[in-house]
């Protein structure tokens, strides 16, 4: 895909740069998706929902939902950004808009 | 030396350094004052988000809060982390790509509309000084707990710092000093912190400390002691809640949303020179706000068992030095309601409301005598939340530098805070309101004076909120989050994910969202503070957590009215397509 779309940025036709950067918004969302439907899993889901549920089960002294709401999800959603961070690196490079 | 020389030499040193800042960093452009010239290193600028966001309710209040409130505790841990990731991946990139100066301009110029550009900055406004008053407040306490200055002295003394370095350097000298105070804010939390780790369980890492065994052969874990003492004591255990799930639910989405929408903290990511900048930026700055925020649950449940140890079931003349010292600020007090001259720490309040003492009069077992009318429960203690940081050195035994330190962060926290604040609502004024409504031919000197002016006014302000705080001062951060939830954060949000979002639906929304919370919160916290409680509230939300509510309302409304009115013009569709890709941000920040 990036091949294909890196020989249109020669020619930098009008068309073939919005489709560009349509494909590129596309793909940021799927990304924007998948990450937040983690973020809201952590917090929300083990955190919060099912937290009693988690606390039958205890990791190292915690009990597991206790350890998402106070520990847990705060380490994920920092994981979460560099994710986010490091694949839109790629995606900028892959669909040549890197700034 | 002891602890009050030791502290006055911190803070001496601490604050010398900040100005020593100031005068190396002066600006000479609004550019330069409004977003620090563009070229502050993203790792930088994520340690001067964590000193911005980190307040003196994040310093001093947080761990004592957690410590009381236990497993509900954790919506300000998730609120005030997990909005991050929502500037990160919703809007910060896409902010710094359209590379102007305010939040209330991107909004007046994506919905084409000084209408729109004047809600946003009245919501700014709002927001930003219910907020700054809590710091200054906060400066104020620092100073006479630990250097026994008059409370308006010490607000004073904080105005003339922060008026040095905002007024002289604007988001310049902000930035370099946040930097500065947040070593010294992070410092003093993690040392007392290990050091009470080590005490209680062996283990050097609070965030480990918390899940270990307690030291002394029990063979229970941190959380099981605690857990099993408070029951005994008559409280919940705690790591269970007492708040409703979907109470819980909804105070930390409101926290988490408003997070992302408070206009101090989006414009540090206006100052990076890049769009990948802007989204690593937001990492950094969530690693070093996490290296607090894991670390104050610990802080907390460590601070609970020491109390618990140090006063239950123990006389008066046995307590130790700290319960007296709090106790002569009428942070703490005991009546010995049974008689029996010892104290008893249980659950619910000792007596009504907060301690009014008969002056000076001690009773026969040495406590100060209360005035106030007694409940029936068993607890004897009132013990104020916020003193468990200030005074965790103390009740651990720690040596007279470390509470010291603990000073010194504390108004670094405090100070950092509010600069950050000023910073805003100065390039409000003197950006939105004058260059970009009123006068929109002045030169960039005469805006610069403009902002400058601006930053000395708020301070002003801000100093006097501080000194004569009006009486609800803990009830208006509920509002401050609230209000950012619901109306700025769905204007950004729609205003680059809708191409087709117009300036009636975003402005209908704005209005709709705002006033929706903004009267829940009034009604519940100031009109009828009596029928604050689960069963009058709306769908079991309390006033904490109505701005997600608010949030809803604002979209829902914008949509609506958005399908009914024209689309937005052409050039503004091609806005809203260049601000979604980063390249070409570099001729970003031209006016």
């Amino acid at each position: 895909m990036g091949d294909e779309l890196n020989t249109n940025e020669t020619t930098e036709g009008g068309i073939s740069e919005a489709a560009r950067r349509t494909a590129y918004w596309k793909a940021n969302i799927k990304l924007l998706a998948k990450l937040l439907a983690v973020w809201f899993v952590v917090s929300f889901g083990f955190g919060i929902l099912l937290a009693d549920w988690l606390n039958q089960f205890t990791l190292f002294g915690f009990k597991v939902g206790f350890w998402f709401a106070q520990q847990g999800s705060i380490y994920v959603f920092v994981a979460l950004i560099f994710i986010y961070a490091h694949r839109m690196r790629q995606l900028d490079r892959e669909f040549g808009v890197e700034d | 030396m002891d602890a009050q020389s030791l502290t006055y030499l911190f803070v001496g040193l601490s604050f010398t350094l900040y100005i020593g800042i100031a005068v190396w960093s002066r600006v000479a452009s609004t550019k330069e004052f409004y977003v620090a010239g563009g070229h502050v290193h993203p790792v930088l600028n994520g340690m001067a988000t964590a000193a911005d966001w980190m307040s003196a309710a994040s310093f001093i209040s947080m761990a004592g809060l957690i410590a009381f409130l236990g497993y509900d505790g954790s919506v300000y841990l998730m609120g005030w982390t997990g909005g991050y990731v929502l500037l990160a991946l919703l809007l910060a990139p896409y902010l710094r790509k359209y590379g102007k100066f305010t939040v209330p301009e991107f909004i007046g110029d994506r919905y084409y509309s000084d209408a729109a550009r004047l809600v946003a900055v009245v919501c700014l406004i709002f927001i930003s000084f219910t907020y700054v008053g809590g710091q200054m407040r906060g400066v104020g306490i620092v100073f006479s707990r630990f250097l026994e200055v008059d409370i308006n002295h010490g607000v004073i003394i904080g105005m003339a710092i922060v008026f040095v370095y905002a007024v002289l350097g604007g988001m310049k000298g902000i930035t370099y000093t946040q930097v500065a105070q947040y070593c010294v804010l992070i410092f003093a939390y993690t040392v007392p912190a290990i050091f009470i780790s080590l005490l209680i369980t062996g283990n050097a890492v609070p965030q480990l400390g918390l899940g270990a065994e307690v030291v002394g052969g029990s063979g229970l874990t941190v959380l099981e002691k605690l857990d099993s003492a408070l029951i005994e004591l008559g409280f919940t255990a705690y790591t269970e809640g007492t708040k409703s799930t979907i109470d819980v639910f909804a105070i930390t989405a409101a926290l988490m949303v408003g997070t992302a929408g408070l206009p101090h903290v989006i414009v540090r990511f206006f100052t990076v020179p890049k769009v990948s900048d802007a989204r690593i930026s937001a990492g950094w700055a969530l690693v070093f706000i996490a290296i607090l925020y894991t670390t104050a649950p610990a802080v907390g449940a460590f601070a609970r068992i020491n109390f618990i140890e140090e006063v239950n079931e123990t006389s008066y003349e046995a307590t130790p030095e700290w319960f007296k010292n709090w106790e002569e600020l009428g942070l703490i007090a005991w009546r010995d309601k049974n008689g029996d001259g010892v104290i008893q720490y249980r659950s619910g309040p000792p007596f009504e409301g907060k301690p009014t003492f008969d002056g000076q009069e001690r009773g026969e077992d040495g406590a100060r005598t209360l005035l106030n009318p007694n409940t029936s429960n068993a607890n004897e203690v009132y013990v104020d939340r916020d003193i468990m940081v200030l005074a965790n050195p103390e009740i651990a035994k720690l040596p007279d530098w470390v509470i010291a330190l603990v000073a010194a962060g504390s108004l670094a926290a405090a100070l950092s805070t509010a600069a950050g604040l000023l910073l805003v609502i100065s390039s409000a004024v003197s950006h939105d309101l004058l260059k970009k409504t009123w006068m929109p031919n002045i030169s960039d000197a005469q805006e610069l004076r403009a902002a400058r002016i601006a930053a000395a006014l708020a301070i002003a302000v801000a100093g006097y909120l501080g000194i004569n705080p009006p009486g609800f001062v803990a009830q208006v951060v509920a509002f401050a989050f609230g209000l950012a939830a619901s109306s700025l954060f769905p204007a950004i949000l729609m205003g680059i994910f809708s191409k087709k979002m117009n300036k009636e639906g975003a402005i209908a929304g704005m209005v709709s969202g705002l006033a929706f919370t903004f009267i829940y919160i009034l009604y519940f916290k100031f009109v009828s503070p009596e029928l604050n409680t689960a069963e009058y509230w709306w769908f079991g939300i309390s006033p904490e957590g109505i701005g997600t509510l608010g949030m809803a309302v604002n979209f829902a409304v914008a949509l609506t009215v958005d399908r009914f009115t024209p689309a937005p013009p052409e050039h503004i569709q091609h806005m809203v397509d260049d601000i979604r890709v980063p390249s070409g941000a570099g001729a970003g920040h031209s006016h």
